[in-house]
């Protein structure tokens, strides 16, 4: 009952403390819009070849913009104290961390969802494709939010952490980019992807089994320097 | 039987005892390493026939494939001390593991490098993705991570702890990525690609491969060792035994 | 001889691996040699100074 009471307080303060400033929400939004613009500046305007790349160019500024949110995703409750408090509080800090990464999820990576068909669309990829990008996206975004709260506890105690952090996190995120761009892919391609949202699914259970335990031990290591 | 493996594990994180009997195995095995590299060099490059399809060039493999094999089991050798690093707090096992780093992203670049040269006259390109010398990339840049972690974090009873939490998510993670990317290769494979062809290989060639495996893994304990002994002293340097070790070099 | 060295016309490919295996190999020797000398050296240096105050 208190572990419930604790969850949602936590959740719903960091929540709050989100939507007081706003830059969380709209950072990784506004990056992933921008990584996806410079494809076609990059590649050339062809229909035909960015609806190819289509899936792979989603999905890597999808990757980025998790690194870019995971940099500052216990960075205040650090420099604050709140994230000393957590980890001395008698609860059981794998559940709070979970509570913290769903709050953290649920404000970077849900307007993310919400932006990427549109993305899809001026890519001119089809209905079914859409759909099956936006539902890798459900299953791989929160893995990319488990796996880069490891990076980001294992950082956040230090300055400058930005390219560390990516050079951890980066070589963990490739099997969610490898089975999310290429169930996209192979939906557009008419062909069934049930084998690929499964293992994405498995991945997202792994994370969510294992992640918290990473992550907790991170975090009393980052607070006792 | 608890208890003799609890005391056996005491004595050896004990460090002076670790010092010492690095000292003495040394020797051996450099011996051991320059009899295995002899033999090894000597069948491999000399009595081994030349492949009937890619004639001398196979000979790479002495150096390519202990290095990739070696790659991987250091990576194995650094998350097992990580757990004990973070279940028991030995110390010993915490200058393992960040011993372990540099040789392993050693042994992975020599992988990288030689598999390059080996592409080269085989695809006839420097670098094709492939599954294998992607995933050796992957744990490039996976052993890169541990040595930019250690360095960064100033504390370095900190700093080893941080690094084993990353060895152990590392290696939960390598076979995930390994798998993704066999997946992946076989998907993407193009027919014009042509792959080493994987016949049984015959005993004359097999022979020297082993024989360079075990020099490489004798060079592993070596360079760990000589790498550990730093690290140790460095921990250590107020200690008394360190004390002893300095006046005693100074009388010889 | 010649033949040994020309390795069937992938000379170049075959000893630059073994080349180039070797000299990291060397360095993995080396540097923690001269790392180990440089730590003796700073070990000396702390105990002597240690000793001075103890006198």
């Amino acid at each position: 009952m208190r572990l419930t009471h604790a969850f949602v307080s936590l959740l719903y303060r960091d929540f709050t403390v989100a939507f007081r400033h706003r830059n969380e929400i709209l950072n990784p939004l506004l990056f992933f819009s921008l990584v996806t613009l410079l494809f076609p500046l990059g590649v050339g305007p062809s229909p035909q070849l960015l609806q190819t790349i289509a899936p792979g160019i989603l999905w890597v500024a999808a990757l980025l913009a998790a690194l870019l949110a995971a940099d500052n995703l216990f960075r205040t409750d650090y420099e604050d104290g709140t994230l000393e408090q957590l980890v001395l509080s008698p609860l059981p800090l794998p559940l709070l961390v979970i509570a913290k990464i769903l709050a953290h999820w649920l404000v970077s990576a849900v307007p993310l969802l919400l932006l990427a068909p549109l993305l899809a669309v001026a890519f001119g990829l089809e209905a079914l494709a859409i759909g099956v990008a936006e539902l890798t996206l459900l299953l791989g975004t929160p893995v990319l939010a488990f796996v880069g709260a490891i990076g980001s506890a294992l950082t956040v105690s230090l300055k400058r952490n930005g390219m560390l952090l990516a050079l951890l996190v980066l070589p963990l995120y490739m099997p969610v980019l490898i089975f999310g761009s290429n169930a996209v892919d192979t939906a557009a391609a008419g062909l069934p992807v049930s084998g690929q949202l499964y293992l994405l699914a498995a991945m997202l259970v792994l994370s969510l089994t294992l992640a918290p335990l990473a992550i907790a031990a991170a975090l009393k290591m980052s607070v006792s320097q | 039987m608890i208890s003799i493996l609890t005391r056996w594990f005491h004595r050896l994180a004990s460090p002076v005892w670790f010092y010492r009997i690095a000292g003495k195995l040394l020797p051996w095995l450099w011996a051991l390493f320059a009899l295995l590299l002899v033999t090894g060099l000597y069948g491999g490059l000399v009595t081994a026939p030349a492949d009937y399809q890619q004639g001398d060039s196979f000979r790479i493999i002495y150096v390519h494939v202990p290095a990739a094999w070696l790659s991987m089991f250091v990576y194995m050798v650094m998350a097992v001390s990580g757990a004990i690093a973070l279940i028991w707090r030995i110390k010993l096992a915490e200058m393992v593991l960040v011993s372990c780093a540099p040789i392993g992203a050693s042994f992975t670049f020599i992988a990288l490098v030689t598999g390059a040269l080996w592409g080269k006259p085989m695809w006839g390109a420097w670098w094709v993705w492939d599954a294998r010398l992607t995933s050796e990339l992957i744990l490039l840049f996976l052993y890169l991570g541990v040595i930019g972690l250690y360095n960064a974090i100033e504390d370095k009873r900190m700093a080893s702890r941080a690094v084993a939490i990353l060895a152990l998510v590392g290696i939960v993670n390598i076979p995930i990525i390994h798998y993704s990317v066999e997946w992946w290769n076989t998907l993407h494979q193009g027919a014009t690609v042509t792959k080493f062809d994987k016949p049984s290989i015959h005993i004359d060639m097999l022979i020297p491969l082993l024989l360079m495996a075990g020099a490489f893994k004798v060079f592993f304990v070596i360079s760990l060792l000589l790498r550990t002994r730093n690290e140790l002293l460095e921990r250590e340097l107020p200690r008394q035994w360190v004390k002893q070790l300095v006046e005693e070099n100074a009388n010889d | 001889m010649t033949e040994f060295f020309h390795m069937g016309g992938y000379a170049l490919y075959v000893w630059g691996s073994l080349g180039m295996t070797f000299i990291v190999l060397l360095l993995n020797i080396v540097l923690p040699l001269s790392q180990h000398r440089d730590v003796l050296r700073k070990a000396a240096e702390f105990h002597e100074w240690e000793g001075r105050d103890e006198k």
